[in-house]
Order: C-alpha cells, then sequence, then structure tokens
C-alpha cells in the first residue's frame, strides 16, 4: 500500500483516460470536448513517464515531449477552426455541424 | 513514506478537477478546473524525477493552451448553459468495451514484457535535464525539427484561420469578396 509501484500510475492513467472518454461520448459542445481530449493526452502522458522512470529509459520521457507537442498545434488548429466555425453560424454545437448528411 | 503521501494527495485532487472538467455545465469552471488538473499532473513528473517534463507541462499546458482557451472563449457564448448529448446506447457501449479491453491491455503489458531492457539509460550523476538534452539531440534531432516544423505550420494555420483582423476572414469569404477587400485596401 505505502510502496508506489509502476502498477499504481498505470491505474491511475487509466481512470483518468476513462474520466476524459466519459467527456468525449457525453459533450456536445465542441471547446468542452477539446478539454476531455486534453485529459485524455496528459493521461497517458503520466503513463509514459511513470514508465520511463520505473524501467529507467529515456524514451517514454521523449514521447511525453512529442505528445505534448502535438497537443499544442492541435488546439492552435482547432481553436483556429473553432473561431471560424462560431464566425460563421454563431454555434459551436457538435450535432448542428452533421452538414454532409446524405 | 512522502512519496506514497504525495502520490495519493495528487491523484484525489487530478481526478476530482478532471471529473469536474467532463460533468460541469459551465464551460469557464470546466477550464479553470482543467488547468488545475494540468497543474497537479505536473507533480507526478517531479515525483518521477522527470523534472524537466514537469516544467514543460507547467509552462506548455498551464501557460500556453490553457491561455489559447481563455482567448478562444472569449468568442464564444460561455454563459449559455451547456446541453449535454443524449448519447446513442450502442455507441456508448461499444466504447465502454473498446475501454475495458484498454484497460486489460494496459495490465498485462508490463507483465508480458518483463525482460524489458532500456534503449536509451538514464545517465548516472547527471541531472534530468542535460540527461533529456543529450538524448533529444542525438538519438532524437529529426523528429525534433519535424516537431518543430509542425508548430510552425500549426501557428501559421492558427494566423490565417483566426486571423489578424478579427471582423473579415479570407477563409470564410468567397472569391468576390477577396477581391472587394484587397481593393479596399488597396485604395
Amino acid at each position: 500500500m505505502m510502496e508506489i509501484g509502476l502498477n499504481h500510475y498505470l491505474v491511475l492513467s487509466t481512470i483518468l483516460f476513462s474520466i476524459g472518454l466519459i467527456g468525449v461520448m457525453k459533450r456536445k459542445n465542441l471547446l468542452l470536448l477539446f478539454f476531455a481530449t486534453e485529459i485524455m493526452l496528459n493521461s497517458v502522458n503520466i503513463a509514459f513517464a511513470a514508465i520511463s522512470h520505473y524501467y529507467g529509459d529515456l524514451t517514454g520521457q521523449m514521447f511525453a515531449f512529442f505528445v505534448i507537442a502535438i497537443a499544442a498545434s492541435e488546439v492552435a488548429v482547432g481553436l483556429g477552426l473553432l473561431i471560424l466555425w462560431h464566425k460563421r453560424h454563431s454555434s459551436i454545437d457538435l450535432d448542428k455541424m452533421s452538414t454532409m448528411k446524405g | 513514506m512522502f512519496e506514497a503521501i504525495a502520490f495519493y494527495l495528487f491523484a484525489f485532487l487530478t481526478t476530482l478537477m478532471f471529473f469536474i472538467t467532463v460533468t460541469t455545465s459551465q464551460a469557464l469552471h470546466a477550464l479553470t478546473a482543467l488547468a488545475a488538473g494540468m497543474i497537479f499532473i505536473s507533480a507526478f513528473f517531479f515525483i518521477l524525477g522527470a523534472d524537466f517534463l514537469g516544467a514543460i507541462q507547467i509552462v506548455v499546458y498551464s501557460g500556453a493552451v490553457m491561455a489559447l482557451y481563455a482567448f478562444g472563449m472569449m468568442f464564444f457564448d460561455t454563459t449559455r448553459e451547456v446541453k449535454e448529448k443524449q448519447g446513442n446506447q450502442y455507441i456508448i457501449a461499444g466504447l465502454s468495451v473498446v475501454a475495458a479491453v484498454l484497460v486489460v491491455i494496459i495490465f498485462a503489458a508490463p507483465m508480458v514484457t518483463d525482460n524489458i531492457t532500456a534503449l536509451y539509460p538514464m545517465t548516472e550523476g547527471v541531472g534530468n535535464t542535460q540527461d533529456v538534452g543529450m538524448v533529444l539531440f542525438t538519438k532524437y534531432l529529426v523528429p525534433f525539427e519535424v516537431a518543430a516544423i509542425m508548430l510552425l505550420v500549426a501557428m501559421i494555420a492558427g494566423i490565417v484561420l483566426a486571423g489578424k483582423k478579427m471582423d473579415d476572414s479570407l477563409t470564410a469569404m468567397n472569391e468576390s469578396e477577396i477581391e472587394e477587400s484587397n481593393a479596399r485596401r488597396l485604395s
């Protein structure tokens, strides 16, 4: 109980990932959907750092850096698209975006 | 002992903050709870000895990403109540099954690969930042440069999409409107 091992971090990472997944499934507002994806990316970063620590390997930390870089660019592009969509339709509802309905 | 206390404290706080983020109906509450959760996550990196990663987490997530979200939210009507999706039962059931399988894989993977050896082992007597720098600028130099180009592309995309002049955007106009705005600017 008092000794924190790799499995503790993996359990925590799984819990946070599930919270993010719940958010992705139940959110309708696209901005809050982005928040949920950030949670999922962060939970994966915890798992990477923990495995990197417990196996004495730096590769996990390297992957976490690239995940952070990808998250930053995803936010920049996604928020730009979101602002553009909000200018046109004045709504960021996910259900109203299905314009390619057959 | 202290590691265990810190782990459980920050695990509780992070879970609580992210739970607030996905359940609250106020966008501003979600934003602040997410920012707090990001800072609490950096604590795990410090506990795990990944000091540089923890600093990057605070600078990039709590600094850059949260500021970007805060600026983005100024364009949206955040005071309105957020409506929740009445989800499709089959999709939710399917995703739950996928998540359960993922959990099993996550727990099975360390047991299967017990004889794993470190590809880039940590150097003794060298700080984490120096260690990261040595690996990043030798073994991972090309991915690092590609990530830099990707960030540049993302920056240009953000400028083009959101626009310098917020009232007219080049991507939201059709051809004739672009000609018109060009003519107006030249005259």
